[in-house]
């Protein structure tokens, strides 16, 4: 039993962080198994390098992409685009979320707009939204921002009516104010939820990005998509800025899984 | 001591809830209760289940406001929620994401007490409860028992001249019970506050009361009270004597009873 170094309580960081790093070994294997399922299906069938390039040629085209600043400017749009559109979709999501959440009145007058808006597919208001909004980088902002808005008002809504009743009758017979509710009850109660919401929102946040960018930009991720696969004929590159994207997705959905570890791990 | 403080008087209150469907008569839920809680007793409040005694205990903690009649404490009405009455409910209801300690300074936190004055109190009101070593944990962590202590430390955080309490211990088994009940007696001799128990146990309501008010069913008000005469501090024993189970006949008799209680 104490051969086990898993299980050894020992309080110093270094080895808590190497326990840590050794929990994630499953994520390694996934990847591994993928590159090698991937080269399988290369080697047996056949495929030119058009229509699927092996492994090591994307993994080769993407070091060298990066390396002579081919990704990097249209990566930084991107990444703008996110950050501003996520900010901006889940900060009006939030507001728009309490205010379902609290009053029959607005849910009822809000609400079918709502799932409209939701039912008619980003890309086909992308066209739209660029013709009103222009080129630049306003228009994927806001579609970003559309994207991200609707998960994070409905996950706002249910954290906050699941607040426990009993609580909030607790903070009355206390003289809580309106504030205080909201911030010591009403709040660290959602925080799981909104966090849940945050993390389908941060990864639709990057759809946004792209499909804003599809219709009609210079730069950009989705540009040098477009790029790669038309003008350049650079398969590989297209490969190596699908895989870019994934990772800007992941570091991006990290990032609030890091936060919510932060704000509710100790419950 | 002066002439003591926490007397908490209900005059003649009436509480009537509106009915589901539009044309149905409103559920009267308490019609003509009056009640006196005198400075420093300890009244047990005891009746059937659906006796509106958990709405008396709202109406006093100024959550409910009454169709007619009034609460008044020490003279002055109670028609809101008031920092002089405490009020412990049936379940803890702590916040689980704050630790025991914020949980008990919680109401002072809410006043605007600042950071070094909210510890002072908590140092001195941690060990009343028995939970010194708790203060760290989260409610998660501590048993039934200790979740109740915490939120009877909460109730007591900004010394109320009446705690009102409503079924605290009913979730406890038989033993953790019977010695909460002497600690709340224990309690009362500390703090000096008036409380007001709500139950439906009767061995419970002689163990800690020095009177015992038993309501009618629903609509609720007093049908009789009952003086319990023996002396503090009191133990367990108080069970088995005589005195217990005259005052457990004349309680039983008074209860109307239409299902077995306590």
């Amino acid at each position: 039993m104490s051969a086990d170094p898993g299980t050894i309580a020992v309080g110093g960081t270094p080895l808590a962080l190497g326990r840590s790093l050794v929990g994630l070994w499953p994520i390694g294997a996934a990847f591994a198994a993928f590159v090698i399922v991937w080269k399988l299906v290369v080697v047996v069938s056949g495929l030119p390098e058009f229509i699927l390039p092996a492994p090591e040629v994307v993994g080769a085209r993407l070091v060298e992409a990066w390396a002579d600043g081919t990704i990097a400017p249209h990566a930084w749009t991107t990444f703008v685009e996110v950050v501003l559109g996520f900010t901006l979709g889940a900060g009006f999501g939030l507001a728009v979320g309490y205010a379902l959440a609290r009053s029959v009145l607005i849910e009822r007058f809000l609400s079918p707009y709502l799932v409209a808006a939701q039912a008619v597919p980003i890309l086909a208001l992308a066209p739209l939204l660029a013709l009103w909004f222009g080129p630049g980088l306003l228009a994927k902002v806001v579609i970003c921002g559309l994207i991200v808005f609707f998960p994070l008002t409905i996950a706002t809504m249910v954290g906050i009516r699941s607040v426990d009743r009993g609580l909030l009758e607790l903070g009355r017979s206390l003289r809580a104010s309106r504030r205080q509710v909201l911030c010591t009850l009403e709040i660290p109660a959602a925080l799981p939820a909104i966090l849940g919401g945050l993390r389908v929102g941060v990864t639709l946040a990057v759809v946004g990005a792209i499909v804003g960018e599809w219709a009609g930009a210079d730069r950009g991720l989705g540009v040098l998509v477009n790029l790669a696969r038309g003008s350049l004929f650079d398969i590989p590159l297209l490969f190596a800025t699908l895989a870019t994207i994934a990772l800007l997705g992941i570091a991006c959905y990290v990032v609030v899984v890091l936060v919510e570890r932060r704000l509710v791990g100790l419950r | 001591m002066t002439a003591r403080t926490g007397r908490l008087v209900a005059d003649d209150i009436r509480v009537a809830f509106r009915p589901a469907q539009r044309n149905a008569a409103p559920a009267i839920a308490l019609d003509g209760l009056s009640l006196d809680v005198g400075g420093g007793e300890i009244v047990a409040l005891i009746g059937p289940n659906g006796c509106g005694k958990s709405t008396f205990l709202r109406v006093a903690a100024g959550l409910l406001r009454p169709e007619r009649g009034r609460v008044t404490l020490d003279g002055v009405g109670v028609t809101a929620p008031d920092p002089r009455i405490g009020l412990v409910f049936q379940e803890p209801r702590l916040l689980p994401w704050r630790s025991v300690a914020d949980n008990v300074t919680y109401p002072l936190e809410l006043a605007g007490w600042s950071r070094e004055r909210r510890a002072a109190r908590l140092a001195e009101l941690l060990p009343v409860v028995g939970l010194e070593a708790a203060a760290a944990l989260r409610p998660v962590q501590l048993s039934g028992g200790m979740r109740q202590r915490a939120a009877i430390a909460r109730a007591l955080v900004l010394a109320p001249d009446v705690l009102l309490l409503d079924e605290p211990f009913s979730a406890l088994d038989a033993l953790t019970r019977e010695r909460f009940n002497l600690d709340l007696l224990g309690l009362q001799e500390r703090t000096g506050t008036s409380i007001l128990i709500v139950t439906h146990s009767i061995p419970e309501a002689i163990l800690v009361a020095d009177r015992v008010v038993v309501m009618t069913p629903r609509p609720g008000r007093v049908a009789a009270e009952v003086r319990i005469t023996a002396p503090r501090p009191r133990s367990l024993a108080l069970l088995d004597e005589a005195l217990t189970s005259r005052a457990a006949a004349e309680i039983r008799a008074h209860l109307e009873l239409g299902e077995p209680v306590g």
